[in-house]
């Protein structure tokens, strides 16, 4: 069992939610751009689920898919290691991101080479593994446009889909002009903010890496126990040269990607792009089984990644969250999402999904501020291609991250003992109007012109952006006494 | 059918207006409704602070307080939703397996005030008259929690002079969200901004919801902004039968 210390995923020294959320709402260009985007990515996305007739009826069926897989996962994996064997692969598990890294590491190594492609993924983001290659003098070029973008601006990615959404395209016309030269092909003079000059600068780059690079690392969409297939869908092509040029390929993935059966994968691959992307279909979905004679690879490798999953299968609540299939539809949809963008949540995995992912992967007590960053407002429980209760799960981590803190063994919080006192208050009719007639005559004393205005203490964060009207002189219960209890 | 009112403990300390208003409906339709003095709260502060045990006295209190009558009635989407979803799973997870019978029975009778009017009393017409310029904000748990679709709209598109204008983005979540408005102050503000340009940009006289919580958190942005837009329960609306102000 790994200590969750080892797991990467969050960002030591991100500030919690709320501070970090406060920040990002300040800045003017960052929410333009993420306003801009997460719309046109939300209507397109609404427009190609509504033609499909069978859409819920392929939501449940998801669902449905991922919560059996998860009850016997065990099964399924080792079924998934034998397939991948037969079909010539080498497959690693790996407890956490530390184990993963290693055996990454020890594979380059192996082949002698000192630098690597990457296909975008979610798995090696999450344990760090770019950092882990550089600090072994092995390089790791990112060859998804926006994970190059990230990756050449030294940054970090702020959505699941789209990492650079923060970044609109004059920012990244700068990025490429100062920065490509340093890793490798220099972007063309006179580069404009013009999205043809942006890829094709991008294209000339990343053609040299294609061609020279040995070694690839990818992550996996799904990988199908049945016949030891791996699955990667991609929009751009830069993914499949990574999984078909080099001679060896690494490939990591977390456990809960497994479908027992490509008649299980058809509804995962019709949902994905028409919640991600809004597509009908992503343009590339490549699909390899092992390895073949003279032709893409000759050497597989499958890293399975648990780093923090079966901890999460144990929570029979909490598992849900495993059958995420990284659409980032949630994301998309999210209110909260589009005024902090992703950098907010500290982590690899923001947005809704991440705020109940994060902490059940790395520990409550590590991410306490995630499951409270939701207004619950149920627009990412609608959007979701596999039907996870995002909401029913947030509120479920809140009491667990209010336990976290007792168990912590420190004096009870002021929350804590005002939710006590306000629970003994309501449990008494009595008592609670009393504590409305209180409630009554200090709001009354406060008001204005039947308005409350900025106030001080605990009450200044409400204050700061709204009235609140005076309290009534007469609250229901007495009005009701006085007017119709029959005497 | 005996017919309870489940005021909720904001609406019984902040808005009992809509307590008064949901009486005077049904009693205008013809319905005797009884208020017993023993209900306080759903649970729901606590539920989703993360302090679930503490809200089981309140679940129980429910329970018992509103077992004998064929519909219970609130003038909150949130409040009824919370009833009816969480209450049997509290229930399960922390009480008595004859609490959670009791609950379970009784989730199905509990109604929000809309859905009661159309969907139990099958009345869109409540015989209101309110001759003014309002548009309506469909609040979260009303549209994904309840699933009220169009209920609201229909009832007010019967008042009598009721001009509706369409809210722009009408789906998207003010950014109350209970304590999140506290414990998330700059993006709940910011979710408000945007909420209260819309309400401006339709040029309404009157905003209305079904939940005054959500309600009061964009009236207090509209009235820090000087916004010459009143806010009401929608119960308020249907209330008024006369012209003028209620």
């Amino acid at each position: 069992m790994s200590a969750p210390g080892d797991r990467g995923v969050v960002w030591l020294g991100t500030p919690p939610f709320p501070d970090a959320a406060r920040e990002a709402v300040g800045d003017t260009r960052l929410r333009a751009n993420l306003k801009r985007a997460t719309t046109v990515i939300r209507d397109k996305r609404l427009a190609v689920a509504s033609e499909l007739d069978d859409w819920e009826q392929l939501r449940t069926a998801a669902d449905a898919i991922r919560t059996r897989t998860l009850r016997h996962l065990d099964h399924h994996l080792l079924r998934l290691e034998e397939s991948v064997t037969a079909a010539g692969g080498t497959v690693h598990w790996a407890a956490d991101a530390a184990e993963a890294n290693r055996i990454v590491t020890d594979l380059v190594r192996d082949t002698g080479e000192h630098e690597v492609v990457k296909v975008k993924s979610m798995a090696t983001q999450e344990i760090g593994l770019n950092e882990a290659l550089a600090a072994a003098g092995i390089t790791a070029y990112e060859t998804d446009l926006a994970e190059l973008i990230v990756q050449l601006g030294d940054d970090r990615p702020s959505h699941i889909l789209v990492p650079a959404i923060h970044r609109n395209r004059t920012e990244i016309r700068d990025l490429f002009a100062e920065r490509m030269g340093a890793w490798g092909q220099p972007a063309p003079e006179g580069l404009t903010d013009e999205p043809v000059e942006l890829a094709e600068a991008a294209r000339r780059h990343l053609r040299r890496k294609f061609l020279t690079a040995k070694v690839a690392v990818s992550g996996a969409n799904f990988a199908v126990a049945d016949t030891g297939t791996l699955v990667v869908v991609e929009s751009e092509g830069n993914g499949r040269m990574c999984l078909t040029l080099p001679e060896t390929l690494i490939t990591v993935m977390g456990i809960e990607k497994v479908v027992p059966s490509w008649s299980d994968l058809e509804v995962f691959l019709q949902l994905l792009p028409r919640s991600s992307t809004g597509e009908r279909m992503n343009p590339y979905t490549s699909t390899w089984t092992g390895t073949t004679q003279a032709d893409g690879p000759s050497r597989f490798h499958l890293v399975l990644l648990d780093n923090g999953r079966t901890d999460t299968l144990a929570d029979t609540v909490g598992r849900q969250a495993l059958a995420c299939i990284r659409c980032s539809a949630c994301l998309n949809v999210c209110p909260v999402f589009e005024r902090t963008g992703g950098h907010a949540y500290g982590s690899v995995y923001p947005g809704p999904i991440g705020a109940v992912l994060t902490p059940q992967l790395v520990g409550v007590e590590r991410a306490s501020s995630l499951p409270f960053a939701s207004t619950l407002c149920g627009a990412c429980y609608d959007a979701c291609p596999v039907k996870i209760d995002i909401p029913r799960l947030l509120v479920h981590l809140r009491a667990a991250a209010v336990r976290a803190r007792r168990g912590a063994g420190r004096l009870p919080t002021a929350e804590a003992v005002a939710m006590k006192a306000a629970a003994t208050v309501l449990d008494s009719p009595g008592l609670f109007a009393a504590a409305q007639r209180a409630a009554s005559l200090g709001g009354r004393a406060l008001a204005r012109r039947g308005r409350i205005g900025r106030l001080p203490g605990p009450l200044r964060a409400w204050s700061a952006e709204r009235d609140t009207p005076a309290p009534p002189a007469e609250s229901f219960r007495d009005w009701w006494r006085r007017n119709r209890q029959e005497r | 059918m005996r017919v309870a009112l489940f005021i909720t403990c904001f609406n019984d300390t902040m808005f009992p207006a809509t307590g008064r208003a949901v009486v005077t409906v049904l009693e205008r339709l013809g319905h005797t409704v009884d208020f017993p003095l023993e209900q306080t709260c759903c649970g729901q502060l606590h539920v989703n602070t993360g302090y679930p045990a503490d809200a089981v006295p309140l679940v129980a209190r429910f329970a018992r307080t509103f077992a004998e009558y064929d519909a219970v009635v609130t003038p909150s989407a949130s409040c009824a939703g919370l009833v009816r979803e969480t209450h049997p799973a509290l229930a399960e997870a922390y009480g008595s397996r004859r609490l959670h019978r009791q609950v379970a029975e009784l989730a199905p009778r509990v109604h929000e005030f809309t859905e009661f009017l159309t969907d139990v009393l099958g009345v869109d017409d409540v015989g209101a008259r309110f001759p003014h310029r309002v548009t309506y904000h469909p609040t979260c748990h009303s549209l994904r929690a309840l699933r009220l679709g169009d209920r609201p709209q229909r009832l007010l598109r019967a008042v009598d002079g009721l001009d509706l204008v369409e809210l722009p983005a009408a789906d998207a979540c003010c950014g109350f969200g209970g304590t999140f408005a506290v414990k998330n102050a700059a993006t709940s503000g910011a979710m408000l901004a945007d909420k209260v340009g819309a309400v401006r940009e339709t040029g309404a006289e009157v905003l209305c919801t079904v939940d005054n919580s959500c309600l009061m958190h964009i009236g207090g942005g509209l009235s820090r902004q000087s916004a010459a837009v009143r806010t009401l329960h929608l119960a308020e609306i249907l209330a008024t039968t006369e012209g003028g102000r209620r």
